[in-house]
């Protein structure tokens, strides 16, 4: 199953993750249409910064995800179809229980509804919108075996060239 | 992308193909490699002013609402756009300047043009106020361009004397009143440098005023200076038949495309490649075959009859074709790409202003009075790069149109008067009055890898016509009616509702062409946008109304250029309802949007920006402004 995985190296903090997400968010799911509209959407992928690096933080979709387990009116749920973890707002009854344990400050309050909200990763969509958006190409969206070979082959280039850690 | 969202030139999607084949990067590639684009940039909320920043601001209002100075969305925006306004004054006002320089040295007999409109030279010495009594005409030239150096030199308080000879008075007068008549271009330039710099000004609404005032500098320092001295020395345009797109070009010719928007090195490479033909023959080719892209193709094909080989998108497809021996490119939207492109084939890519030079182009300085040497140096490049040319890589697409162009104001009167030599403007007056023919509209400006090329321009044009509207055009917009189909006579029959046909069929009778006028008027370069400027004028002079007044509207349906955000408020603050065919950069602040597509801009200067991304929508939206207008007038 394919994750988002981030080139920590490659994150410049343009935010254009953040704003295709709320886009992605929004009625018409275009720029110009979600700034025209009255009740601005909303992103949920946060870029942050601190100690030398930036990096976009979204919901992780853990495989034991510590928000399911402290949400006391069963809303945060794994879905096991798609392996994610999702909030039914039917269910869902603001007590935040989810946002003090989720280990990434990943979950936000949609401000409206008074109900936890957080990345749905897109499903929808081919690619998640904060992987389509960044222009550097540090937002990936990859089967983690991928990945870690990547960074094995990159380990190995630098180890060669005598710039091991780097 | 897909091909069919490329372009609806035939001619382009065939080199696309080639261009493929080839292994050629072109600006549609390009285009979709940088997507998605930077959604702070495309809404106008990014600062760099200041190095504080960059600063951004969120647009849906859960982050950052103030930049570090302070500056909101709205500031950012309104300083943003005024900075867009400064770059494309300084292009047309730097363009005119030149110009300027051109006729002040050959009136000395330091450069080797000569004066070869002496009527419009005493016209616009008249309306300069200058005696034109028994001067000659180095000597009256010399001090029209003394006073267009006058503008640029002035320090004092009065208005720039370009515009208030040449601007409607009732303008004048308007634009006093908000005090935001310009003194001086280059003035007006650094102090709206200085106004959008850290710290100076926080108050959009006053920042919109100087894009205004920046916007006449543009229209007058700019745009009218340079039609008026580039007529004085190149003659002023009189109707002419010419051909356009890529099959102008000949395989077995020497094929130079001349690109750029300033005629003064131009002119003189027609006139050597006409007297260097030999050279060329004596090398194995046929001939010389010039042909134009951007606006030095309109100047040259207003004045000399050279075809025009494509608007601004298909520039690397020029080169594509293989049988481009050299280009020669002046200043203002030459695409950095096509050094590359042009290393695939044997072509050269020529530079000739010291401000755009090329890495991979061969550099051939431009010097006012070394021209004569510099042109036939360019000529004989061009047969050299012949020689080495690649047969097996030549493709030439077939399509080309035949294209009537020429039409500055003095031609088009001159058509009229044909009709009534007394009157010539009460024909057209009398034709829109009794609605046969609906308004008018000024179809200009670039093309933009946002829109398919030419898909706008055509799409808006046709249903302008079928509803009777007369369309005027300059730019890449008259390339790409020209390559359509759209300017000849034919295309009157194609096109035009039935109203506007019969007009255009009596006029056309009356000036002796046994058909139709074209229902499109090709009116020149960009800068040539004073010439409808000062058509709009006439109309609204002779009808005793100001030019805010009447059923007319302009439209750049698919504008790039800084240039064309300048020349669209220029038409913004003549009075003209301005359709826009791209979503400028602005819409990240409600307040500067509101500013520019209603009030107060409408209610002080009586035209305002309307912004419609398909062209039949647009129409619509142009036509229903048009009937409100004429319902306004009581016609």
């Amino acid at each position: 199953m394919k994750q988002i995985l981030v080139d920590i190296k490659k994150c410049l903090a343009c935010k254009s993750c953040e704003i295709a997400c709320a886009v992605t968010h929004s009625e018409s799911k275009s720029l110009i249409g979600a700034v025209l509209q009255d009740k601005k959407p909303r992103q949920r992928v946060y870029v942050e910064a601190g100690d030398g690096i930036s990096f976009p933080l979204q919901c992780r979709h853990c495989e034991d995800p510590r928000c399911v387990s402290a949400c006391m009116s069963g809303a945060m749920y794994t879905d096991d179809q798609t392996g994610l973890v999702a909030n039914n707002p039917d269910k869902c009854v603001g007590c935040w229980m989810c946002v003090m344990v989720c280990p990434f400050g990943a979950i936000t309050q949609d401000t409206e509804q008074k109900i936890a909200q957080k990345c749905e990763r897109c499903v929808d969509l081919e690619e998640p919108a904060c992987v389509m958006a960044c222009p550097t190409k540090a937002i990936k969206f990859l089967d983690i075996d991928v990945f870690s070979k990547d960074a094995r082959l990159q380990y190995l280039t630098n180890f060669h060239l005598k710039e091991e850690g780097k | 992308m897909k091909w069919e969202n490329k372009s609806i030139d035939p001619a382009v999607r065939t080199m696309l193909g080639k261009a493929d084949k080839d292994g050629i990067d072109t600006v549609w590639d390009r285009y979709e490699a940088q997507q998605p684009q930077c959604g702070f940039g495309l809404l106008g909320i990014c600062c760099r002013n200041c190095i504080q920043g960059p600063c951004r601001i969120d647009p849906f209002g859960s982050g950052p609402q103030k930049g570090v100075c302070g500056a909101g969305a709205d500031l950012i925006v309104a300083r943003n756009l005024l900075r867009s306004l400064m770059g494309g004054t300084a292009a047309h006002a730097d363009h005119a300047y030149e110009a300027v320089e051109a006729l002040y040295m050959a009136a000395d007999g330091l450069a080797p043009y000569e004066i070869k409109d002496e009527n419009k030279l005493k016209s616009v010495a008249s309306k300069l106020g200058i005696d034109t009594e028994g001067k000659d005409k180095n000597r009256l030239a010399k001090e029209v361009a003394e006073t267009a150096f006058a503008d640029f030199a002035n320090h004092g308080s009065s208005p720039m004397k370009w515009l208030t000879a040449t601007a409607p008075q009732e303008r004048v007068e308007t634009w006093g009143k908000l005090g935001v008549l310009p003194k001086n271009p280059d003035r007006e330039i650094r102090t709206a440098m200085h106004q959008t710099s850290m710290g100076v000004d926080s108050d959009p609404v006053n920042l919109i005023l100087s894009a205004v005032k920046l916007s006449l500098a543009d229209g007058y320092g700019g745009l009218h200076l340079a039609t008026d001295i580039q007529d004085i020395l190149f003659g002023t345009p009189t109707p002419v038949v010419s051909e356009a797109n890529l099959g102008v070009l000949k395989a077995d010719h020497v094929n130079i495309i001349i690109h750029g928007h300033v005629p003064l090195l131009s002119e003189k490479v027609v006139e050597w490649a006409r007297k260097l033909e030999d050279e060329a023959k004596s090398a194995g080719a046929s001939g010389i075959q010039l042909s134009g892209l951007c606006c030095t193709g309109n100047e040259i094909l207003m004045r000399q009859g050279v075809p025009l080989a494509n608007n601004f998108l298909a520039q690397e497809l020029a080169i594509t074709t293989g049988a481009v021996d050299a280009m020669v490119v002046d200043v203002q939207c030459i695409m950095p790409s096509l050094a590359d492109t042009a290393a695939c084939y044997h072509t050269k890519i020529i530079t000739t202003m010291p401000i755009a030079k090329m890495p991979g182009a061969e550099h051939v300085p431009f010097e006012i009075e070394k021209v004569d040497e510099t042109a036939q140096q360019i000529v004989r490049m061009a047969i050299e790069a012949y020689k080495k040319r690649d047969p097996g890589k030549v493709n030439i697409p077939d399509e080309k149109s035949s294209v009537m162009a020429g039409f500055s104001v003095e031609a088009i009167v001159g058509a009229l008067s044909k009709l009534d030599a007394s009157n010539p403007l009460k024909p057209l007056v009398d034709n829109i009055a009794n609605g046969n023919v609906l308004g008018a509209c000024a179809v200009v400006g670039c093309n933009n890898a946002k829109v398919t090329q030419d898909a706008s321009h055509i799409g808006l044009v046709r249903e302008l016509l079928k509803n009777n509207v007369l369309v005027v055009a300059t730019g890449c917009a008259a390339h790409a009616l020209g390559k359509a189909g759209f300017l000849t006579s034919e295309a009157a029959e194609k096109y035009a509702g039935e109203t506007l046909k019969a007009v255009l069929t009596a006029v056309g009778n009356a000036a002796g062409l046994n058909a139709p006028l074209p229902p499109v008027l090709h009116m020149g370069s960009c800068v040539d946008n004073s010439r409808i400027g000062d058509l709009v004028a006439a109309l609204a002079g002779y009808l005793k109304v100001a030019v805010k007044d009447l059923p007319i509207a302009a439209s750049a349906p698919e504008y790039q250029h800084e240039k064309a955000i300048a020349i669209g408020t220029w038409a913004v603050s003549l009075g003209v309802f301005t359709h826009l065919g791209v979503v400028p950069p602005v819409l990240g602040s409600q307040q500067v949007t509101t500013l520019l597509t209603s009030d107060p801009v409408e209610s002080l200067l009586g035209g305002k920006f309307y912004v419609e991304t398909d062209p039949i929508k647009a129409a619509a939206g142009i036509i229903a402004h048009i009937k409100s207008k004429r319902a306004k007038l009581g016609i």
